[in-house]
């Protein structure tokens, strides 16, 4: 049995020693082992470029770990292994196989330090080797690092790629990456302007900077050639320009129309001055990150559908908290603005603080779900997915709203309430709670935009405070009473504030807006839309 | 009649005093312990910062009462909120000094609420420590400035992002919250860069109102700038809660580290806590400490935090590091003056010398500033930062920028002859005026 095993050994060993790929195996894993005695970035820096001249697509694995800051030397023996980390320990993997070899304590190893220089150094090699991957995506990723750093180096490599490659995608990315590097060779002027045609058909930013660095590089035909391309770019990208501040103002619109639709309902149907409205607005962030903190620690694999879940408590959490208020305290002082408004500042300080002494002052994590995080282009356009299911999910919150408001008989006895509180009373119907469940309503509104905002904001007690302005700069001038001015309100406030920002700054742009709402209240006191017929205060 | 009243409570009271002390008995529990006053914002917006300082010093008041005290007294701590109300702050400073008479207040973390108080102090006499970085161009005789000056954080930051090592920056955002700290500090830095030969238009100065929440303009303003051909790279002195709204945007639209790197001046361990850092990693921040510092001193720090807070995931940071300097150099020079006299302890202070947690020393300057050693670190997945460059040595504190015109000439020195924050060295006569 031992005799069979040994020479079955031996057998093995003669044959691995024929293989060529054995003998790169091992000059390879010779070259990674000197990441243990690199103890500068510039020794690191030297070690993977020695990997990278390889060209051998073996030592991507490595690479991307030491990139990703999973590169370790075990303490005992200098060996380097990848890490992934388990949940006390670290799982030890094979630099080259990927298998696993070993497990360790923290405590055990040195993780091998990387910086930004490092980490471009890595991208620029990674490019370069995997230029002929399997997954197209990791193609595509190597073309695109390649145009943005050109190297008279690539064309070669990037010539056989081209003739290689399938997929029409990645070989006109290919193609672009190409002319970049022919832009910074010394190849004949015929082929840097067929260059330049290229990478001015590609039309964005990335072709913009590049054949600006030509135009002030170049000479002659080329430098000529580069200037026109640069005109034409410029006069597209500024039309992109004016649709992504588009964007942008309808994005920053939704998120206005969520924070301002709550108080719609108990400013602008019941006249409630609610200085607590951006408490409700915390009190649903909170509510995600409770659910968030109890799905990470005992249903990790429903994280995706942590806002899913938290829905429906933030909308209960901020009614029942909203309802407490007016049972408690709003009720007592209909009619009395100025008291109702100090009184509700009171309790916006009050819920403030208690949150601040059950969770502490420092902002709680609340992480995106997948789906959220990243952005996609369309065309110029960089749209981020957080702030598009945002603006899909205020669009929807108003859909309901309005149904409910319009088509249900609980809507009708609120609308009914606020137009004749006596008549409606007289009618039978319960004024005291109508009012209670419309507070509710819209606090557990506020209570769901809590939920929306914790995506992009700062989950802190302070959290309402920075929303609480703009809401009734929304509702005010879109019209007390009306949801569909308030839709059209933050709209229009999102997208003028935007295309205000790039000239006037952050700073002076919201002022510019204040002074306009202001000018225009003068003009129009009820707002955008205002409430027709013999309604509201006599 | 009255006076003559109170001339007899006074004698009277004195000779109560004077009895206690010949009896050296306990007259009074008062007399027995010496009030530290805590000066820190418990509720309203700078609450999520100042917190956090208020208990770090509750920590070290208790260590040191564990270790006997001081000058055989134990020490009481007395918090006051100042509610993150600027005027509010100089009212309680007020209440420490003349009602709780304390002997030394740690408190402020905003400029604005520290130049509130400043008349106070010099006022009543008495001493405050300031623990955060911060513009500079003040020198006060009341005032210990255990965070960092421009020098101590902006500069070497920068010179970082120039050097080989930080991607040799050509190309400057220079992005800040609209207030004294980022406008001043920013002001000092085109002035260097501008010094460095970096032209007018490579610079983009923007700010932002604070608590500023949607990015997606400046975020994409950045990303056109740096698509000019040059390297690129933001200094961030975003303050506070804007800035997790500015990191997510910056991971959502994709700017990486290696592309375009921010280098930030407000951003600690502390904001980190509330942000998935994933997206972020490699981006900058300058401080003087880190929690990742791996030195003795600091690992038993941070396990007296853990220890002390009841929680092992709440964080450790700069200006934690700035008041644990500040309050073992108070502790130290009152056992020098032997009294806790502020007049007597402020003389003692300059030259005093204690261990600060990255495994030196820091030694009090005659310009009531302090020394201390400036770190880059990197973000990591973690939250933590890795240090990726440190200087080589201590670095002093200089109040007087050197780069802005109005204060170039200016020194500081409370040691006497000179006994002077703002000694113009050109004209030979004390007070000059900054560019505050």
């Amino acid at each position: 049995m031992i005799l069979l095993r040994a020479i079955g050994l031996t057998l093995l060993l003669t044959m691995a020693s024929l293989l060529p790929s054995q003998a790169a195996e091992a000059d390879l894993r010779a070259g990674i082992a000197k990441f243990a005695t690199a103890t500068n970035f510039s020794a690191t820096e030297a070690v993977v470029r020695e990997l990278a001249a390889s060209g051998d697509p073996a030592v991507e694995r490595a690479l991307s770990a030491l990139a990703d800051g999973n590169l370790y030397v075990r303490k005992t023996d200098s060996q380097i292994f990848v890490g992934k980390e388990t949940g006390d320990g670290i799982d030890l993997l094979d630099p080259l196989s990927g298998e696993k070899a070993a497990d360790a304590a923290k405590a055990d190893l040195a993780k091998i330090k990387v910086n930004n220089g490092l980490r471009r150094i890595i991208r620029d090699a990674l490019g370069t080797l995997t230029l002929r991957a399997k997954d197209p995506a990791v193609r595509l990723a190597a073309a695109a690092t390649m145009f943005k750093t050109p190297d008279a180096a690539n064309i070669e490599p990037l010539d056989g790629a081209i003739a290689a490659e399938s997929d029409d995608a990645v070989k006109s990315m290919f193609e672009q990456a190409r002319a970049a590097s022919i832009l910074v060779s010394d190849k004949p002027e015929a082929d840097k302007l067929a260059a330049i045609s290229v990478i001015a058909a590609r039309g964005d930013r990335d072709a913009l900077s590049l054949l600006t660095s030509v135009e002030a590089n170049g000479q002659g035909a080329v430098r000529d050639a580069a200037t026109g391309a640069i005109g034409r770019i410029n006069s597209t990208l500024a039309l992109w320009d004016a649709g992504q501040n588009i964007w942008y103002g309808i994005s920053l619109g939704s998120v206005l129309l969520l924070a301002a639709i709550g108080l719609a309902i108990t400013f602008g149907v019941m006249g409630v001055i609610n200085m607590a409205h951006g408490e409700m607005v915390m009190l649903g962030a909170y509510t995600t990150f409770v659910v968030q903190q109890v799905i990470r620690t005992s249903f990790p694999g429903l994280f995706d559908w942590s806002l899913v879940i938290a829905l429906p408590l933030a909308f209960l959490v901020a009614a029942l908290v909203g309802l407490a208020i007016e049972r408690g305290i709003i009720r007592f002082l209909y009619g009395r603005p100025l008291e109702t408004l100090l009184a509700t500042w009171g309790v916006s300080l009050v819920l403030q603080q208690a949150v601040r002494t059950i969770f502490g002052p420092t902002n709680q994590e609340v992480g995106n779900p997948s789906w959220m995080s990243g952005s996609f282009d369309v065309g110029q356009l960089a749209i981020t997915w957080n702030r598009l299911w945002i603006l899909a999910f205020a669009l929807a919150v108003f859909a309901v709203l309005l149904y409910v408001m319009k088509r249900t008989p609980w809507g009708l006895q609120m609308r009914a309430v606020t137009a004749n509180r006596r008549m409606a009373a007289s009618m039978g119907i319960k004024t005291p709670w109508v009012d209670a469940l419309t507070f509710a309503l819209g606090s557990g509104i506020a209570g769901i935009a809590g939920v929306a905002l914790s995506q992009i904001d700062n989950v802190s007690p302070n959290l309402g405070r920075g929303y609480i302005i703009d809401s009734f700069m929304v509702v005010v001038f879109g019209g007390v009473g009306n949801l569909w001015g308030t839709l059209v309100g933050a709209f229009s406030l999102g997208i003028v504030n935007k295309f205000l920002e790039p000239y006037a700054g952050a700073v002076l742009g919201k002022i510019v807006v204040l002074v306009l709402i202001i000018l225009f209240i003068q003009k129009r006191p009820r707002g955008l839309f205002a409430l027709k017929g013999r309604a509201v205060e006599a | 009649m009255r006076g003559n009243f109170s001339t007899i409570t006074k004698i009277f009271s004195a000779g109560v005093i004077a009895a206690g002390l010949s009896m050296s008995a306990p007259a009074k529990a008062a007399d027995d312990t010496i009030k530290v006053g805590i000066l820190h914002s418990l509720s309203g917006t700078m609450a999520i910062s100042e917190t956090t300082l208020k208990d770090v010093m509750l920590m070290l008041i208790e260590e040191q009462n564990a270790k006997g005290g001081l000058l055989g007294k134990k020490l009481e701590p007395v918090v006051v909120d100042p509610a993150s109300n600027w005027p509010l702050f100089a009212e309680k400073a007020r209440e420490l000094i003349s009602k709780d008479k304390v002997a030394a207040v740690f408190g402020c973390w905003t400029s604005v609420s520290r130049k509130s108080v400043l008349p106070v102090f010099s006022e009543l006499d008495n001493i405050l420590f300031y623990p955060v970085q911060y513009e500079g161009e003040e020198s006060e005789r009341n005032v210990f400035y255990t965070g960092a000056a421009p020098n101590q954080q902006a500069i070497p930051a920068v010179d970082y992002l120039m050097s080989a090592d930080g991607g040799s920056v050509k190309r400057w955002v220079l992005e800040g919250t609209d207030y004294v700290y980022p406008r001043t500090t920013n002001k000092i830095l085109e002035a260097y860069l501008k010094s460095k030969g970096v032209p007018a238009e490579d610079i983009m100065v923007n700010y932002t109102p604070f608590g500023f929440s949607d990015w997606q303009t400046e975020v994409s303003a950045i990303k056109k700038f740096g698509l000019a051909g040059k390297k690129t790279a933001v200094v961030s002195t975003v303050n506070g809660d804007a800035n997790v709204p500015f990191y997510k945007e910056l991971g959502n639209q994709g700017i990486k580290a290696e592309d375009i790197p921010v280098m930030a001046f407000s951003v600690g361990e502390e904001e980190l806590a509330g942000l998935d850092t994933g997206p972020l990693v490699g981006h900058l921040a300058a401080w003087n400490y880190f929690e990742s510092v791996d030195t003795p001193q600091n690992k038993k720090f941070i396990d007296d935090w853990h220890k002390f807070i009841k929680n092992d995931k709440r964080t450790t940071n700069d200006p934690m590091e700035a008041h644990y300097i500040g309050f073992n150099m108070w502790v130290k020079a009152v056992e020098k003056a032997g009294t806790t006299d502020p007049d007597k302890v402020i003389d003692a202070m300059v030259g005093v010398s204690v261990p600060n947690l990255t495994g030196g020393y820091s030694t009090m300057m005659p310009n009531h500033h302090i020394t201390k050693p400036v770190l880059i670190g990197e973000i990591q997945a973690d939250g933590q930062f890795e240090t990726v460059s440190q200087t080589p040595g201590l670095v002093m504190g200089d109040e007087w920028s050197d780069y802005l015109p109005d204060s170039k000439d200016l020194i500081s020195d409370w040691r006497a002859p000179l006994h002077c924050g703002n000694f113009n060295v050109a004209t030979g006569k004390c007070g000059g005026k900054g560019t505050n």
